[in-house]
């Protein structure tokens, strides 16, 4: 691999990883999605430094440039991280979409509750669900 | 003194108790068979930026059908549909941001449950369903061996003026859901509809469509053993709204269809 490219990875990785470590430091991200990019970080750091171990890896994956196996693993790990994700938010689309039916709900409960604290001993239930 | 609150040593009527229960606000909601005979009815609306419709809708089912308890939802709405709603005497449930029609069609099936009602009946609120036909919604679903009623505009002798396309779509997805129920489905995308009981209790579930039931979700809940029965209905075109499925949409509900459909017949048929 040329030194130049080996430089500018070892320098990506090294600041990937530092820069998710802090962010995790900071609490703007959380642990659990952390341990992805840095599982990744390392190990692209170990074949850019490593360059037995990047020789091995593009013979088991048949590639005849060292570089390309670098951006195999990097796309293969964005799709893995994309399809991951889109799994944690169509699972959050599912809980906001509860919180708000039930929201709706409890609001709703909440003003019937008003309607008949305040609503003076005389008159009866003006809405329609009221009068059942 | 005597106390100026009549409430304070009144007990709230048994719904009103119900709904400040822990278990209630924790846990998920459960039918429970109701245990008069007299069935207990309720005509849902599922409702986005209605102010222009709404009023006639609820005018015309309280001349058509009184008495019966109204529900709109509210589906986070920027008009007056909220207001033009209460004006009218129906209760409201207002979600707090638009979230869909099938999301609001199921927190009508929610609050159905809760509130143990054993019909419910769903319409739209554009105006297109005619509040005349609720009465043969619920004649129907009443009858022994019926779960779901579903109002067809295409059953009716009056005609029912649609864009080729979507005419296209409805017959598409009609046949398919007609071949694999092994029955007739003339009319799947039909939000006119009466529910009973654990149909009731199905809609209100995960099995539910966010988006659009559809097709999908008739051959879902016949293949769980659901008795779905077709009856004709009076459809109005709907003057002040285009259709749920245009523009660009309408390729993501064909597509969103056809890979429902499939996984639906992939999946294990849920519990009833």
């Amino acid at each position: 691999m040329p030194p130049r490219i080996q430089i500018i990875s070892i320098l990506i990785c090294v600041f990937l990883v530092s820069y998710v470590f802090e962010l995790v430091r900071r609490k703007h991200l959380s642990e659990e999605y952390s341990m992805g990019w840095l599982i990744t970080g390392t190990l692209m750091l170990i074949l850019s430094v490593s360059e037995g171990a990047l020789k091995w890896v593009s013979g088991l994956v048949g590639a005849t440039l060292f570089t390309s196996t670098l951006f195999f693993f990097g796309l293969l790990f964005l799709m893995v991280i994309c399809l991951h994700f889109s799994i944690r938010i169509s699972a959050l689309t599912k809980q906001v979409r509860t919180l708000t039916q039930h929201v709706g709900i409890l609001d709703h409960e909440k003003k019937v509750l008003e309607r008949k604290i305040h609503q003076p001993p005389w008159q009866t239930g003006t809405s329609s669900l009221e009068q059942i | 003194m005597k106390t100026l609150s009549p409430f304070k040593s009144q007990a709230l009527p048994q719904r009103e108790s119900a709904v400040i229960q822990e278990d209630d606000i924790a846990e998920t909601f459960s039918y429970q068979e109701p245990l008069t005979k007299k069935p207990k009815i309720l005509i849902i609306i599922p409702a986005y930026n209605e102010e222009k419709n709404i009023g006639s809708v609820l005018e015309g089912i309280q001349k058509q059908s009184p008495g019966f308890p109204i529900l709109v939802i509210n589906d986070g709405s920027s008009d007056n549909t909220e207001k033009i709603a209460l004006e009218h005497n129906a209760e409201v449930i207002s979600l707090p941001y638009n979230s869909g029609y099938g999301v609001a069609l199921q927190t009508g099936f929610l609050y159905a449950i809760k509130n143990n009602f054993s019909i419910v009946v769903q319409m739209d609120s554009d105006g297109q369903h005619d509040p005349e036909n609720i009465k043969d919604l619920l004649e129907e679903i009443q009858k022994e061996n019926c779960d779901v009623v579903i109002g067809s505009r295409f059953l009716s002798a009056a005609s029912y003026k649609t864009s080729l396309a979507r005419h296209a779509g409805m017959l598409l997805f009609g046949n398919i859901a007609s071949l694999i129920c092994g029955q007739k489905v003339t009319d799947p995308t039909s939000g006119f509809q009466a529910l009973k009981g654990r149909a009731i209790q199905f809609a209100a579930s995960d099995n539910y469509p966010p988006d659009y039931p559809d097709a999908d979700f008739i051959i879902l809940m016949k293949r769980c053993g659901f008795k779905i029965k077709e009856i004709p209905v009076t459809m109005h075109a709907s003057p002040n709204k285009e259709s749920m499925h245009h523009g660009h949409k309408t390729i993501y509900y064909v597509f969103k269809m056809f890979l429902s459909i499939f996984v639906t017949l992939l999946r294990k048929s849920p519990k009833r």
